[in-house]
């Protein structure tokens, strides 16, 4: 069989290892690695040719969880998706609802209160705190460290989530956010707690980077593997810390400014070398950068209403048009694409998926790799299956 | 960054013959996008993305819309001339405590409805900023001609990577297909899927992974879509052992849980 044949692309199931042949290369090994693989971080796929250990082409196939979220919320209320865009990244609903809420804000030309637009930045910033202590974690598993880095996460993670479920009710499914606020306001114990956590931080981070950032193994199986060109990476669409680890300077946070992110002071890390370990030392530089944000949130965070007066939550329905909103998702940028056509549920409802597009340059970088640099490559990246296949 | 008039004004200089046109967006944001031709959609994409004031080298968001097409009905007032006078006078008598003048018309106005059916189409809708200068958005739209026979429309993934995936989600589910894409296949759905969800006509089954049973409200459903099976003589009521859509009576016989 050629290295043309793309018949093992399809969904149909075959076998999972078996030999091509190409006049090129000569004898290969076709390897097909998930959909239940460990490493796959959940449903995902990729069709690896191997010639010897060496990967010559990887095919990414998609769609194992596939429930057409868009298609559900063109046919539900706009708030009625608001539980649903937790489902997608669940790691970061606080995220995925700022993003929608922020979308249908634009649409709709809401105002938000200030107050809101505080705990959006102080709910937000935690978020990314959890998700990139879990992917480091998840990265080191990945790396054969098995458990012990990701259940220090967990542990941090976890007492954010504590705070997650006492202000929403729910750890992972906030469904927090409405269109012109929040849904529940914190008591001062609540922020009293968040603050000590925040203070804390630090400590755990750099109880953290002692385990790992100098780390022999670490080191050796990180640098150099899966580097990505800074222009290509631009053309694909990469974003978040992905793309900042080649050294392009774009977060959407400083670029928008949306929220009230231009009133805060934090830098935006950048990588050099564009390869696994730079994107490491993103999220480790993030969170820091993170926790900054956070301590100033707390400090200026002023008291006042969460919901705009004027919000309408029951039979909510924009006027015609169409809007796109997007924000600095931990993953990258997510965005919302939603055309109204003036009735109670949208005429197109869209997400711009960022673990999706990240993965559009996955083969490039796992060329003459092995496969088990291809398990790292795909665990720097960052994705969740929930958002990928929607 | 120029204004979109002026971008618009740009394009047509430098493509004569192509077609670009303003769309506005009534909403608040006001973040209008510019209608391309299918001939020029590959070409412009180029341009917009190398031309030194724009750079346009990130294209975020690729959508695709269904369009249906829509019924309009229109009323049109319509004079005919009056056939009888006699006629006429009944139709257009005001009523007998009624002081205006019964004249008689000589034509009469009717209003007619008319309904047509404005075709529908598809719409691929782009998102493009800046990573180099930090604008944007510039948001691009090309329209397929109809949404059955003419659904091609020129694919921008050798201008912008990124739009790689996102158009064959396009193409999975909304059915554009595009031309010039080094590897259209489905993306979410499964490879012998037939039919394109995400269209507004779309009606999903009622159970992908239906199996003829003797019972239950999915062999109830699916009656009216699958041919009846051949029925039976009344005096023999009996299941049938391979549960090939059982007989009515056997159906109704079937406790309820």
């Amino acid at each position: 069989m050629s290295l043309t044949d793309l018949s093992a692309f399809t969904s149909k199931s075959g076998p999972t290892v078996r030999s091509v042949h190409d006049d090129f290369h000569g004898d290969l090994l076709e390897v097909s690695m998930g959909p239940q693989h460990p490493s796959t971080h959940g449903v995902f796929r990729m069709v690896v040719t191997l010639d010897g250990e060496r990967i010559v082409r990887l095919k990414p196939v998609f769609g194992y969880l596939h429930r057409n979220h868009e298609k559900i919320a063109e046919n539900t209320s706009y708030l009625g998706s608001m539980p649903y865009t937790d489902r997608l990244d669940y790691l970061c609903s606080m995220t995925n609802n700022w993003a929608y809420a922020f979308a249908v804000e634009k649409l709709a030309g809401q105002a938000v209160p200030d107050r809101a637009q505080y705990l959006r930045v102080i709910l937000g910033e935690l978020t990314r705190l959890v998700n990139h202590s879990c992917l480091v974690g998840f990265l080191f598993n990945d790396l054969g460290t098995s458990f012990t880095p990701l259940l220090y996460a967990f542990r941090e993670r976890e007492k954010i989530l504590d705070l997650f479920e006492s202000l929403s009710g729910s750890r992972m499914m906030c469904n927090y956010q409405r269109f012109g606020g929040c849904r529940v306001d914190p008591p001062p114990e609540w922020l009293a707690r968040a603050k000590a956590l925040v203070d804390n931080f630090p400590r755990f981070l750099d109880e953290y980077e002692t385990m790992l950032t100098g780390n022999e193994i670490m080191l050796a199986r990180t640098q150099g593997v899966g580097r990505l060109d800074p222009a290509q990476a631009v053309n694909a669409g990469i974003t978040g810390p992905v793309l900042r680890a080649c050294g392009v300077a774009y977060d959407i946070r400083k670029v928008d400014g949306y929220g009230f992110y231009p009133r805060f002071d934090f830098r935006v890390p950048l990588g050099e070398h564009g390869d696994t370990y730079d994107r490491y030392m993103m999220r480790i530089l993030e969170m820091r950068e993170s926790v900054k944000i956070l301590s100033q949130a707390f400090k200026d965070l002023p008291a006042g209403p969460i919901m705009d007066p004027k919000a309408k939550l029951r039979g909510f329905r924009p006027k015609p048009g169409e809007a796109y909103g997007r924000i600095e998702a931990p993953k990258g940028e997510l965005g919302f694409h939603l055309i109204s056509d003036g009735s109670p549920n949208p005429h197109r409802y869209r997400i711009r998926p960022p673990s999706l597009i990240n993965l559009t340059l996955l083969e490039e970088m796992c060329l003459g790799h092995t496969v088990a640099d291809a398990v790292v490559i795909l665990g720097s990246i960052d994705i969740v299956l929930g958002e990928v296949d929607r | 960054m120029e204004s979109l008039e002026q971008l618009r004004d740009r394009l047509l200089a430098r493509f004569p013959g192509a077609k670009v046109e303003l769309v506005t967006n009534p909403g608040p944001t006001a973040e209008h996008s510019l209608l391309l031709g299918a001939a020029h959609g590959r070409d412009v994409a180029l341009f917009l993305r190398d031309d030194e004031a724009l750079k346009l080298d990130y294209c975020s968001n690729a959508t695709g819309v269904d369009w249906p097409g829509k019924e309009i009905v229109e009323t049109v007032k319509k004079t005919i001339p009056a056939a009888a006078p006699s006629a006429v006078a009944g139709v257009g008598d005001p009523g007998p405590g009624s002081t205006s003048p019964a004249t008689t018309p000589a034509t009469k106005v009717v209003e007619e409805k008319i309904e047509r059916i404005e075709p529908g189409y598809l719409e691929a809708i782009y998102h493009l900023y800046s990573m180099a200068k930090k604008h944007g958005p510039v948001i691009i739209r090309l329209r397929t001609g109809n949404r059955s026979d003419d659904v091609t429309l020129p694919s921008l993934t050798p201008v912008w990577r990124s739009c790689d995936f996102q158009e064959r989600e396009i193409y999975d589910l909304f059915g554009i297909v595009f031309e010039g894409h080094r590897d259209l296949r489905r993306l979410l759905m499964w490879d012998e899927f037939k039919d394109h969800p995400m269209r507004k006509d779309y009606v999903a089954p009622d159970d992908f992974e239906w199996e003829p049973t003797p019972h239950g409200d999915v062999h109830e459903r699916a009656k009216v879509h699958y041919p009846s099976p051949v029925a039976e003589p009344p005096d023999e009521p009996r299941r049938s052992p391979q549960g090939e859509g059982g007989p009515a009576t056997a159906t109704k016989e079937a406790p309820k849980p």
